[in-house]
């Protein structure tokens, strides 16, 4: 889950991460009251999307009336699409120099990924690719610390400022700590800023591992303050993988990649799928009848494909929570049902046993998809 | 042959006492697997349907000669069950649980490599199968038939699609293997496949791959070098929306990998047929092996 820039620094709070002293609002009359920060002020649209400076979301006040003027005219902002809803005002730095750090999982060396560069403040996967030396990558084995002489090794390697060697490196230390123990996925600091003021990390762009949520209680109040589309919120609720898309074939199905591979032959079919979604192993008929639900709530749906492969899934759970959701109900789109796997003969059934006149069978993936296809033109 | 697992497999379950190991424990056994304890902390003497419990894997091995852990425990407890495993002298552990940390599973990963010899399947995977012989973890057997097609793929479901396609051709599997998705998955493409290449019964392999990581990227350099049998594969997502990236650091490691395109066309490059959707698996391993 990404994080917005003040959340993440918000962690930076609970790790003893430097960065610089701040205020959050979400609506302007909180700057009549006193903010308690010296200028200039840096007032900052949070926003999940790159490039909000150039688009005019980041701007520097340098008295009360331009601060006013900046946050009206941010708050409420359209970034890309993105509704700027949170400004962070921010004491302004005196940076002398601006540095990048990352931390990361690399999957394909199964190790951490520490990358680090002396020319922060800038666009990184430029310098990446154009100068590879000034970016020091270094790999940490995930069952060893991570010890002060390799981050000193690193500090020299990245040609940072030496004379500030000891609070980098307790810096440093501090971000792979909650890395490691924060459970996060990623955590990328730009910049990471020598200022006048000392080291301090003056961005954050912070991903948590949803997985560790049960380690971490406040996991679950960032998560409650990331807006989600009203259109997955219910999915949410329910526990289902739910994206909406923009075609008019509603799909169900269970494992990510049955899934990917459903939409995709439903566009080798002409059709495009209207979502994504989900209903994980081992749903029970529950599932089945909230996801049913979720796609009734999508006006551009005009067929469902539910396709099923049964092997923790149990294909008659499956045909029992279709049974449930569509009994007695007049149907407003044609469902084509595909089931194989784990106890598909007694899903079929099942449904052999409860006819209803839009709900149409078919044996294989291709037919199925194809049908569903034709049915939603 | 087969590879990983036969009829000679003795299997320990961790968590056998709960409602999924237990279902599909009993599922394995009926199927013809040996599947001879299971443990559960503080359980130890008593049994599941005549399965023993013992307290810890150790113990379990020591009575049973289990040399095969399957393990259903929850994520919390995962990574310290896989490591029990391991230490108490299991050389394969097929991890199904879903939903581990990702620390979790890269420390468990890294133990497991430096400090004991077991070979990890998973996590969050469907387990493995040698038609015929044994079955270990959550596949629909009635799907399979014995044979000479080895099977090797990320996704669960994906997997079963495939070899439901390669049975309905009468095409049997040497061994159907669901390496899983997860971030630090244990055995990586390139490890079933070399498997598979050394296998004298495995004639022609499957290999399914969805978009996301550059798994499927490395294991296509393998094949172009090491692998001399045909291969099929499948990459699901062609359609699918862009997933997020890791920030910029995710952009620099992963670079333009990734794709379905970029790993369509890597196998491709390998000398593997690349078919459109998952149906056209067995057709196309019919005209491999047969041509």
């Amino acid at each position: 889950m990404d994080l917005f820039e003040y959340q993440g620094k918000s962690l930076y709070q609970k790790f003893n991460i430097n960065h610089p002293k701040s205020k959050l609002i979400k609506n302007i009359d909180e700057i009549e009251e006193s903010i308690d920060l010296n200028f200039p002020i840096v007032v900052k649209a949070q926003v999940q999307v790159g490039g909000r400076g150039k688009a005019g979301g980041i701007k520097v006040a340098h008295n009360s009336t331009e601060l006013k003027q900046h946050s009206e005219e941010i708050l409420g902002m359209d970034i890309k699409g993105h509704l700027v809803e949170v400004l962070l005002l921010e004491e302004a730095s005196n940076i002398l120099e601006e540095y990048y750090i990352s931390f990361t999982l690399d999957r394909s060396e199964k190790k951490y990924l520490i990358m680090l560069s002396a020319k922060g403040g800038m666009d990184i996967e430029q310098v990446a690719a154009e100068n590879p030396d000034d970016l020091v990558k270094f790999h940490v084995s995930p069952s060893e610390k991570l010890t002060s002489s390799t981050i000193s090794e690193l500090i020299h390697e990245a040609n940072l400022n030496q004379d500030y060697e000891e609070s980098l490196s307790e810096i440093i230390q501090n971000l792979y700590q909650m890395f490691i123990e924060g459970d996060c996925d990623l955590v990328e600091v730009n910049p990471l800023a020598i200022t006048d003021e000392g080291v301090m990390a003056l961005d954050s762009k912070v991903a948590l591992d949803m997985n560790a949520k049960y380690k971490h209680t406040y996991f679950e109040d960032l998560e409650e303050e990331i807006p989600i589309p009203d259109s997955e919120k219910y999915a949410k609720e329910k526990g289902l993988n739910f994206i909406k898309l923009e075609g008019t074939v509603g799909i169900i199905g269970n494992g990510a990649g049955l899934v990917m591979s459903t939409l995709d032959v439903v566009a080798e079919n002409g059709g495009k799928a209207a979502n994504f979604l989900d209903i994980g192993g081992g749903a029970k008929a529950e599932t089945v009848s909230s996801a049913l639900e979720v796609l009734e709530a999508d006006e551009n749906v005009k067929s469902v494909l539910i396709n099923i492969f049964g092997g923790i899934t149990r294909c008659d759970l499956v045909a029992e929570g279709i049974i449930e959701a569509t009994k007695g109900k007049k149907l407003v789109w044609p469902i084509i049902i595909r089931l194989d796997g784990t106890n598909s003969l007694e899903g079929l059934e099942l449904l052999k046993e409860n006819p209803n006149d839009k709900i149409f069978i078919e044996g294989s993936m291709d037919s199925a998809a194809k049908l569903a296809v034709e049915k939603g033109l | 042959m087969s590879i990983l697992i036969d009829e000679n497999s003795k299997v320990v379950v961790q968590g056998l006492t709960g409602r999924e190991g237990q279902f599909h424990a009993l599922r394995n056994r009926d199927y013809g697997t040996n599947i001879v304890a299971g443990t559960r902390p503080g359980k130890g003497g008593e049994n599941v349907d005549g399965i023993p419990i013992f307290d810890d894997v150790e113990k379990a091995v020591k009575k049973t000669n289990a040399n095969v852990a399957l393990t259903f425990v929850p994520p919390a407890f995962a990574k310290d069950a896989v490591l029990e495993a391991a230490f108490g002298g299991c050389e394969l552990i097929v991890c199904i649980t879903e939903g581990i940390p990702a620390k979790d599973e890269a420390e468990m990963y890294d133990i497991l490599k430096k400090e004991t010899k077991a070979s990890l399947l998973g996590p969050n995977c469907p387990g493995l199968i040698s038609p015929g012989k044994a079955n270990v973890g959550i596949m629909p057997h009635e799907i399979t038939m014995p044979g000479n097609i080895g099977v090797v793929s990320r996704s669960g479901t994906l997997t079963y699609q495939a070899v439901y396609e390669l049975t309905n051709l009468n095409i049997g599997q040497s061994t159907c293997i669901g390496i899983g998705g997860d971030p630090v998955p244990g055995m990586s493409f390139i490890d079933v496949i070399e498997k598979f290449q050394a296998d004298s019964e495995t004639e022609g392999i499957v290999m399914i791959g969805e978009i996301g990581g550059t798994a499927e990227e490395e294991a296509a350099d393998f094949i172009k070098q090491y692998v001399t049998k045909p291969v099929v594969s499948y990459i699901a997502g062609v359609t699918a929306p862009p997933g997020k990236k890791m920030g910029h650091a995710g952009a620099i490691v992963s670079g333009n990998k990734g794709t379905a395109e970029a790993k369509i066309k890597a196998l491709t490059d390998a000398g593997a047929e690349v078919v459109r959707t998952p149906t056209e698996v067995g057709e196309a391993m019919k005209g491999a092996i047969n041509g």
